[in-house]
C-alpha cells in the first residue's frame, strides 16, 4: 500500500529535518513541528473564522432583536404568513444533513474512501434540498408581494396601532437572515464538491484529512445559524394562526 | 494519533436528541404561553447548539486553548445583544423632551 510509505516518510520528519521529501510536504508543512500540532492550528484558525461569522451574524440577530422588541404585534403577524410546515422540513433535512457530515469525517478518520465519498455526497445532496425548499417559500413570498421594497404589498387589515411599514420591516430581516444563511450553504455545497473530489482521487487519509474535519466544523455552524432561525422567524406567530390574530 | 474519534453511536444518539428537540420546539410554538413563549423557544435553540458545538463539532474533545475561542466568540456576542438592549430597552425610562 502507498499509504503505509507515506507514514512511514512522515515519522522520518518528525525530527525536525528541514528537506521534506516528497511524501511529507504533501501532508506535513514545513512550518509544523508534527501533524498534531498543525491540526490543532488548523482547528483553532477555523474556529477564529467561525467566531467572526458568530460576530456577522449575530449583528443581524441583533437588528431582530431591536425591532422586535419595538413592534412585537407587526413581526408576529409578517412571521405568522411564512411556512412554519416547510421551515420544519428544512430544519429536519438541515439536521440530518449535520449527521451525515459528521458521519463523512468519522470515515474520513477511518480510512474508509468509499463510506467517506458517500456521506459526502448524501450531506451536498440534503444542502441542495434545504435550497430548493427554500426556493420556493422565496416564489410564495414574491408572488404574494411580500418581498420588501416597491412592490411591497400587505392586502390585509392590520390591528389598530400595527403599521404595515413595520410588517414589511420583517421581511427585510427575513430575506436579509435567511439568504445570507443560503449563500452560506451554496458556498458549503462547493466545499463538498471540491471534497468529493480530493475524496474520490484518495486525498484524505486517517492520519490527514484536516479539509474533511475543518468543512465540517463550517457545515456545523451553518446549521446552528438555522437552529436560532427556525424559532424566532417561523414559529414567532405560530399561536396566533390558532388564536385568530394574524389571518 | 492523539486525535479524539466519537462513535458512531454517540453521533445517531446526539442526532436523535436534537430531532426531540426540533419536535418540541415546533409543539411549544402552537401553545401560548404569552411572556414565555420566546425563552422557551430559545432555550431549547441554544440546547441544540450547544449539543451540536460539544459533539458534531468536537468541541468536547479539543484543546483547552479552542474552548477559549469558542466560549469567547459567545461572550462578545452576549456583549454585543447586552449592551445594545440596555440602550434600547431603558430609552423609556425616563422622561424628556422629545
Amino acid at each position: 500500500m502507498a499509504h503505509a510509505e507515506t507514514l512511514d516518510a512522515h515519522d522520518a520528519h518528525r525530527g525536525g529535518d528541514a528537506a521534506a521529501t516528497h511524501h511529507a510536504s504533501a501532508n506535513l508543512a514545513h512550518h509544523f513541528d508534527n501533524l498534531e500540532q498543525q491540526r490543532e492550528a488548523g482547528s483553532l484558525g477555523m474556529w477564529l473564522f467561525l467566531v467572526t461569522e458568530i460576530m456577522f451574524f449575530g449583528g443581524l440577530f441583533t437588528g431582530y432583536i431591536i425591532y422586535r422588541a419595538q413592534h412585537p404585534q407587526a413581526f408576529a403577524i409578517a412571521s405568522s404568513t411564512l411556512n412554519w410546515k416547510l421551515g420544519a422540513v428544512n430544519t429536519v433535512v438541515l439536521i440530518v444533513s449535520s449527521l451525515t457530515m459528521a458521519l463523512a469525517v468519522y470515515f474520513a478518520q477511518m480510512g474508509s474512501r468509499r463510506m467517506q465519498i458517500i456521506f459526502l455526497v448524501a450531506t451536498m445532496l440534503l444542502g441542495a434540498t434545504f435550497l430548493v425548499v427554500k426556493g420556493f417559500e422565496y416564489a410564495d413570498k414574491f408572488e404574494h408581494h411580500h418581498f420588501p421594497g416597491l412592490n411591497f404589498q400587505w392586502n390585509e387589515a392590520v390591528p389598530a396601532g400595527v403599521s404595515t411599514h413595520h410588517i414589511q420591516m420583517f421581511y427585510w430581516i427575513y430575506f436579509a437572515m435567511t439568504g445570507l444563511h443560503a449563500l452560506h450553504m451554496i458556498i458549503g455545497i462547493g466545499a463538498m464538491l471540491f471534497l468529493i473530489f480530493y475524496a474520490y482521487r484518495g486525498r484524505y487519509t486517517p492520519e490527514y484529512h484536516a479539509p474533511v474535519e475543518l468543512t465540517g466544523l463550517y457545515w456545523h455552524f451553518v446549521d446552528i445559524v438555522w437552529i436560532f432561525l427556525f424559532p424566532l422567524l417561523y414559529l414567532l406567530g405560530a399561536h396566533l394562526t390558532h388564536g385568530g390574530g394574524g389571518h | 494519533m492523539s486525535e479524539h474519534i466519537v462513535s458512531k453511536k454517540l453521533y445517531f444518539i446526539i442526532f436523535g436528541a436534537l430531532m426531540v428537540l426540533t419536535g418540541l420546539t415546533v409543539w411549544v410554538a402552537n401553545l401560548d404561553l404569552g411572556r414565555l413563549n420566546t425563552p422557551v423557544a430559545l432555550a431549547i435553540a441554544v440546547t441544540k447548539a450547544i449539543l451540536v458545538v460539544l459533539y458534531f463539532m468536537h468541541v468536547r474533545y479539543s484543546s483547552r486553548l479552542t474552548w477559549v475561542v469558542v466560549a469567547g466568540g459567545f461572550l462578545w456576542l452576549m456583549i454585543m445583544v447586552g449592551l445594545t438592549m440596555s440602550d434600547y430597552l431603558t430609552r423609556g425610562f425616563l422622561t424628556y423632551p422629545r
